[in-house]
C-alpha cells in the first residue's frame, strides 16, 4: 500500500474516532490514540512490522476485551460497544495491508460514524456526516486504484461527485422507505445521551427548583390555531399521589390503576404538536387536561399521558387538549380514600390548622379558599433558594416558620392541608407557561417546571388549584423571569428580554426547532400523516412509489453516465474543411482518388485546371502544414478553415472528366 | 472434482460462444459488459443491513439518512463501475514470434474515446493459459494506455491470442465490471532451439571450381564477432588489442560452400527434437553467416542468408506439420 494511501486512511481514521474519545475511558483513548500514532508514524518512516506481532496482537486485543470489563462490568451494550469498537479498529489497523482489509476497515468507518448518532443527533451531527462520509468515500477510491496515488483534490472532487449523485436516491429513500415503530430488540439499558434535566418520578422540597435552574429545551410546541393565554398553559405530567412525610410519589393509582379517568369537555379541543426532548421517562406532556392518547401511548388514572417505554430519543407527537373540563366528577370512592391518605403522624400543627378550617363547618370550596387566601395574605416568599428543610416536620417549618419556598414547596403543604382537613387531593407536576420562539411555535424550557395542586369537589371533580399562582401571580402571567428578583439564580434565557445574544440563541432555537420537526422526528407516524397528504395512504404504495421514483432516478444517471461515455465524434474541423474542398473538386469532375495524398491531388488539380491552380497548391500545402508536421496555431487553423471554406472551383459543377 | 471441472469448461465453452474472436480494434459494448458484486461489495451490504436495523430499533434519524446515503452511494457506484469500462476500444499490438519456452510479451492498447478519464482498468490474459501478471492502467480522456502482458508459450505452431478480460473495480470496489475479448491474432512460436549435434558438414557451392580460398580485397563485407568453428586464419588480429573481442573477417563470396540443414539428417529420433536441432542449426548457421538452406518433408528453403531467409526457415519450422 503507498504511504500516501496509508497516511490518509489513518487520519480518515483518526477523525471519525474523534468524538468518541470524551465518551470512552481514557486509557482507551489512550491506547486507541498510541497505536494509530504508531502507524502513522511506521508508514510515514517505513518502519517495518515488529517481531512476533502477531501473537502480541492477540494478546492486546484479548486485554482489551478485559479492560472493557473491568471499565463498564460489560462488553456490550451502547458505551462498553462504542469503546471496544475503538480499540478493535485500531488494532484491525495494524494488519491492514492489502486491498481486502482496506474495504473492511473502510466499512466500519462508516459504522463508527454511525455510533456517533447513538449520542447526538444535533445539526452539527449531520455537519458531521457529511464532512466524514464525503473523506471515507475519498479513502474507498483512494484504495481502489492501485498503483500511483491520485491527488487528492481528485480523490475529493471524485467522492464529492458520487455523493451528489447518491444524495438524491438516499432522500427517497429516508421519505418514502417505509418506517416501522419501535425497538426490534430492545434498547440497552444505557441507551442515549446521559445526565438530563427534566422532572423525575418523585417530588421533594427542592426537586423543582434543581430543574427550574437549566435553560435547556424541554419541549417545543406548535399549534394549529392561536396559542392559548399564559394563564392557562399547564403542560401536564406525572401526578403524585402518595406521600411518605418526605417525598410525593407516584402511588397504587398511579401505578397499578388502568382505568383512565372520563372527562367533560367544556369547550373544542385545541389541536397542537409537540416535540417532546428525551428525558428518558415514560411519560408525555401535554396541555391540561390531554383529550386523548396519541399511538403508542395511553391516559394514565389521572389523565396525564404515559408512554409504554421511556422516551430516549427526541419524538414529537400530535396530541389535543381540551383547556376547560370537568374531570372525573364521579370518581370511585376507594380512589378518594387514596387521595385523603396522609402518613400516621407528623406535621402537627398543619393538621391543626387544616382541623381548624374543617371545624369552622364550612364546605370543601372554602377550606380551599382559605388556604389560599392564607398563602396570599402572610408574608410568604417566591424563591429559587428557599434554604434547607430539616427534620421531620418540613411541612410545619415550611408553614409556620421560614414561609419561604419554590412550587413544589407550596404544592406539597397545600395538598397536606387538604388532605388533613378530608378533602381528596393530589400533586401535579408539569410545566407551567413558554416563551415564543423565532417561527410560530413555544419553547417550553427545564426553568418553566412547575408544580400544582388538584382537589376533587364534589359534582365539579377534579379542580386545578395552584397555591403559587397565589403567592406570585406574575408566575403564571409571565414566566419564572417575571416573578424572581435580580438576585434570584433565574437562568438567562428565562429572564426574557431582546438583546443580540437572545436573538442569536433565539434563531438557533428556531433552526433546531426545523431540524426537529422535519428531520429528526421523521418516524412512522410523521411518515404516514406525510404521505397520505401525498396521496400515498398505505405501505403499498409507499413502497410501489419508492420503486418507481428509485427506478427513474437510477435510470437517469445511467443515462448520464452512459451519455458522458460516448466516443466523442472526432473530426477535426480542419480535415472538415479540407474534405469539403475535395467534395466542392469532385463536383467540379476532379474527385480525389483514394491513394491520393493532398499534395498529389493539388498537382493533378493544378494540371487540370490551371485557373485555381495557386489556390488548391496554397491550401494543400497549408493542409499538410497543419495536420501532419507541426497542429497550427489557433489563427492559421482558423485561417485555413475559412480559406478552405471559401473556395469554389471557378465554372461550377461539371461532370467528372477522364484523366 | 470431475463435476466442477466439467462445468467450469462449459461455462468456458459458454463464454467463448459469447465472445467470439473479431479483428480489429474492437469496442466495448454495453451487452458484453458484465458486473457482480465483489466480495467487499457483499460485505459493505451486510453492513449496511446491519446499519438499516440499528437505525430502525433506535429509531435514529441521522442513522437513516447514513444508511440510505450509502445504500444510494452503492447504486451510483454501481453505474460508475460500469461506465468505467463502456466504449473503450481493445486491441493488440502484433507480437513477433518468440522461441517455445520464451515468454511472449503482449502489449494490449486500450483506447478511451470519451470525454472522461477511465481509471484503475486491468487487462488480464484468461486463465487457460498461463499469464504471468496483469496490469492495471489509467486512461486519459481521449488517450491511449498500453498494458503489458507476457504469456507463457510451450508448444511451436501458431498460438492464438488468449482471450482477454478487462475488468475493472473501480471508483468504490464493491462492484466489478469486466468483459472478455477474444483476438483474432496469434503468435508464431517457433520451436524450441535444442540438441547438441553439430552444423553438418557444408557441401561445394554452386559454382563449379572456384578457388575455396580466395581473399580478394575487393569482397571484403566486413567484421563480425568470432564464433566457435570459425578458421583462426580469418581472424582479425589487428582490432583485437582495440576491442578486446575477437573479430573475423567476413567475405561476400557467392562461391562459398554451401550448408543443407536436412530434416532426415539430424541424428536422433522424434519428430520435435529434430526440429529443435533444426532450429539451433538455422540460428548458428545465421550466426555466422553461412549460406545454408532448409529441407523438410514435403518442402525446401533454397540456399541463402541474411535475416529474412533465417526468418523464413524458423516460420517454416514452426508451422511444420507431420
Amino acid at each position: 500500500m503507498p504511504t500516501e494511501q496509508r497516511l490518509r486512511l489513518i487520519a480518515v481514521l483518526a477523525l471519525v474516532m474523534a468524538p468518541h474519545l470524551v465518551r470512552v475511558p481514557v486509557w482507551v483513548s489512550l491506547f486507541t490514540g498510541a497505536i494509530l500514532g504508531w502507524q502513522a508514524m511506521a508508514a510515514w518512516r517505513d518502519w517495518p512490522a515488529p517481531a512476533r506481532w502477531l501473537r502480541l496482537r492477540l494478546l492486546l486485543a484479548l486485554a482489551a476485551f478485559v479492560g472493557v470489563y473491568a471499565s463498564y462490568g460489560r462488553v456490550d451494550g451502547q458505551n462498553a460497544g462504542v469503546a471496544l469498537l475503538m480499540l478493535m479498529l485500531a488494532l484491525k489497523l495494524t494488519e491492514t495491508h492489502r486491498h481486502r482489509d482496506m474495504m473492511i476497515l473502510l466499512g466500519l468507518c462508516y459504522f463508527v460514524v454511525i455510533t456517533h448518532f447513538l449520542f447526538s443527533q444535533e445539526i452539527v451531527m449531520a455537519v458531521f456526516l457529511g464532512l466524514a462520509g464525503w473523506l471515507i468515500t475519498a479513502c474507498f477510491i483512494d484504495a481502489n486504484h492501485p498503483g500511483r496515488a491520485l491527488p487528492i483534490r481528485d480523490l475529493l472532487r471524485r467522492s464529492a461527485s458520487l455523493l451528489a449523485q447518491a444524495l438524491p436516491l438516499a432522500v427517497l429513500l429516508f421519505v418514502l422507505f417505509p418506517r416501522i415503530p419501535g425497538p426490534l430488540w430492545g434498547l440497552p439499558s444505557d441507551s442515549g445521551a446521559s445526565a438530563r434535566t427534566g422532572l423525575s418520578d418523585s417530588m421533594e422540597p427542592g426537586s423543582i427548583s434543581r430543574v427550574a435552574l437549566s435553560d435547556a429545551v424541554a419541549f417545543r410546541v406548535e399549534f394549529e390555531g392561536d396559542p392559548p393565554p399564559p394563564a392557562q398553559r399547564y403542560w401536564r405530567g406525572p401526578v403524585f399521589w402518595s406521600f411518605d412525610g418526605r417525598r410525593w410519589t407516584t402511588g397504587w393509582p398511579g401505578r397499578f390503576l388502568d382505568a383512565a379517568p372520563d372527562y367533560r369537555p367544556q369547550t373544542a379541543p385545541i389541536r397542537y404538536r409537540l416535540t417532546l426532548e428525551p428525558h428518558d421517562q415514560d411519560w408525555l406532556l401535554a396541555l391540561d387536561l390531554p383529550a386523548r392518547a396519541p399511538a403508542n401511548a395511553y391516559r394514565d388514572a389521572a389523565g396525564s399521558l404515559r408512554t409504554r417505554e421511556p422516551i430516549s430519543q427526541r419524538r414529537a407527537f400530535t396530541l389535543s387538549s381540551v383547556p376547560d373540563y370537568v374531570l372525573q366528577p364521579d370518581s370511585p370512592p376507594d380512589l378518594l380514600d387514596y387521595a385523603r391518605r396522609l402518613p400516621g403522624d407528623g406535621n402537627p400543627q398543619a393538621r391543626a390548622l387544616a382541623r381548624q378550617w374543617r371545624d369552622r363547618d364550612a364546605g370543601p370550596a372554602d377550606v380551599v379558599t382559605a388556604a389560599l387566601t392564607r398563602f396570599r395574605e402572610q408574608p410568604f416568599r417566591y424563591t429559587l433558594q428557599p434554604g434547607a428543610l430539616r427534620g421531620e416536620d418540613r411541612i410545619d417549618q415550611f408553614l409556620f416558620d421560614t414561609r419561604a419556598g419554590f412550587c413544589e414547596h407550596y404544592a406539597g403543604a397545600f395538598v397536606f392541608l387538604m388532605r388533613a382537613a378530608g378533602i381528596p387531593a393530589r400533586v401535579v407536576t408539569g410545566y407551567q407557561g413558554g416563551s415564543p420562539g423565532l417561527g410560530d411555535y413555544l419553547i417550553v424550557r427545564a426553568a418553566d417546571a412547575h408544580a400544582w395542586a388538584e382537589v376533587w369537589l364534589e359534582g365539579r371533580g377534579w379542580v386545578r388549584v395552584d397555591p403559587t399562582g397565589a403567592v406570585a401571580p406574575e408566575r403564571i402571567e409571565s414566566g419564572l423571569g417575571g416573578s424572581m428578583g435580580a438576585d434570584e439564580p433565574v437562568p438567562y434565557l428565562a429572564r426574557g428580554g431582546g438583546d443580540l445574544l437572545r436573538r442569536a440563541q433565539l434563531a438557533w432555537d428556531w433552526a433546531n426547532a426545523g431540524w426537529n420537526r422535519w428531520f429528526l422526528a421523521y418516524g412512522p407516524e410523521r411518515q404516514r400523516d406525510f404521505l397520505a397528504e401525498l396521496g400515498l395512504p398505505d405501505v403499498r404504495s409507499m413502497i410501489l412509489a419508492l420503486t418507481l421514483l428509485l427506478t427513474a432516478v437510477m435510470a437517469l444517471i445511467g443515462t448520464i453516465l452512459i451519455w458522458q461515455a460516448r466516443p466523442r465524434g472526432g473530426i477535426d474541423p480542419v480535415q472538415a474543411a479540407w474534405l469539403r474542398l475535395c467534395r466542392r473538386l469532385a463536383a467540379a469532375g476532379l474527385p480525389r482518388r483514394d491513394d491520393e495524398g493532398p499534395l498529389d491531388y493539388a498537382t493533378r488539380v493544378a494540371r487540370a485546371r490551371p485557373d485555381c491552380a495557386t489556390t488548391v497548391s496554397a491550401l494543400a500545402r497549408e493542409y499538410v502544414a497543419i495536420r501532419y508536421r507541426h497542429g497550427g496555431s489557433r489563427q492559421q487553423r482558423r485561417a485555413f478553415i475559412r480559406e478552405a471554406r471559401g473556395f469554389r472551383p471557378p465554372g461550377g459543377p461539371r461532370r467528372p472528366a477522364r484523366i | 472434482m470431475a463435476l466442477t471441472q466439467r462445468l467450469r469448461a462449459r461455462t468456458r465453452a459458454w463464454i467463448d460462444r459469447r465472445s467470439p474472436p473479431q479483428t480489429g480494434p474492437v469496442r466495448i459494448h454495453r451487452r458484453r459488459l458484465y458486473i457482480l458484486p465483489t466480495r467487499g461489495g457483499a460485505w459493505f451490504g451486510l453492513l449496511l443491513f446491519t446499519m438499516l436495523l440499528g437505525s430502525m430499533n433506535y429509531s435514529n434519524s441521522l442513522g437513516f439518512a447514513l444508511t440510505f446515503l450509502l445504500g444510494g452511494l452503492v447504486l451510483v457506484a454501481m453505474h460508475h463501475t460500469h461506465r468505467n469500462l463502456l466504449n473503450l476500444t481493445v486491441r493488440a499490438a502484433p507480437v513477433g514470434p518468440v522461441f517455445a519456452g520464451q515468454p511472449a510479451l503482449l502489449a494490449v492498447m486500450l483506447h478511451n474515446p470519451a470525454g472522461q478519464s477511465r481509471l484503475a482498468v486491468a487487462v488480464a490474459a484468461d486463465d487457460t493459459v498461463d499469464a504471468q501478471d496483469d496490469a492495471v492502467t489509467d486512461i486519459p480522456a481521449g488517450g491511449d494506455a498500453i498494458c503489458r502482458l507476457s504469456l507463457t508459450t510451450r508448444a511451436r505452431g501458431r498460438l492464438p491470442l488468449p482471450r482477454l478480460k478487462i475488468s475493472t473495480l473501480f471508483p468504490m470496489g464493491l462492484f466489478r465490471a469486466w468483459t472478455w475479448i477474444r483476438l483474432d491474432q496469434s503468435v508464431l512460436v517457433y520451436p524450441r532451439p535444442a540438441g547438441r549435434a553439430p552444423l553438418p558438414p557444408a557441401s561445394p557451392g554452386l559454382v563449379e571450381g572456384a578457388d575455396r580460398h580466395r581473399t580478394g580485397r575487393e569482397d571484403f563485407a566486413g567484421l563480425r564477432r568470432y564464433g566457435r568453428g570459425d578458421p583462426p586464419r580469418l581472424i582479425h588480429w589487428k582490432s583485437y588489442p582495440r576491442t578486446g573481442t575477437l573479430m573475423v573477417k567476413q567475405f561476400d563470396d557467392p562461391r562459398q560452400e554451401t550448408l543443407w540443414l536436412d530434416f532426415a539428417m539430424v541424428p536422433g529420433g522424434g519428430v520435435e527434437p529434430r526440429l529443435s536441432q533444426l532450429t539451433r542449426w538455422v540460428q548458428e548457421a545465421d550466426r555466422r553467416g553461412l549460406v545454408y538452406g532448409l529441407r523438410l518433408p514435403g518442402a525446401e528453403i533454397p540456399p541463402d542468408r541474411g535475416a529474412p531467409h533465417r526468418d523464413r526457415c524458423l516460420r517454416s519450422l514452426a508451422l511444420y506439420a507431420d
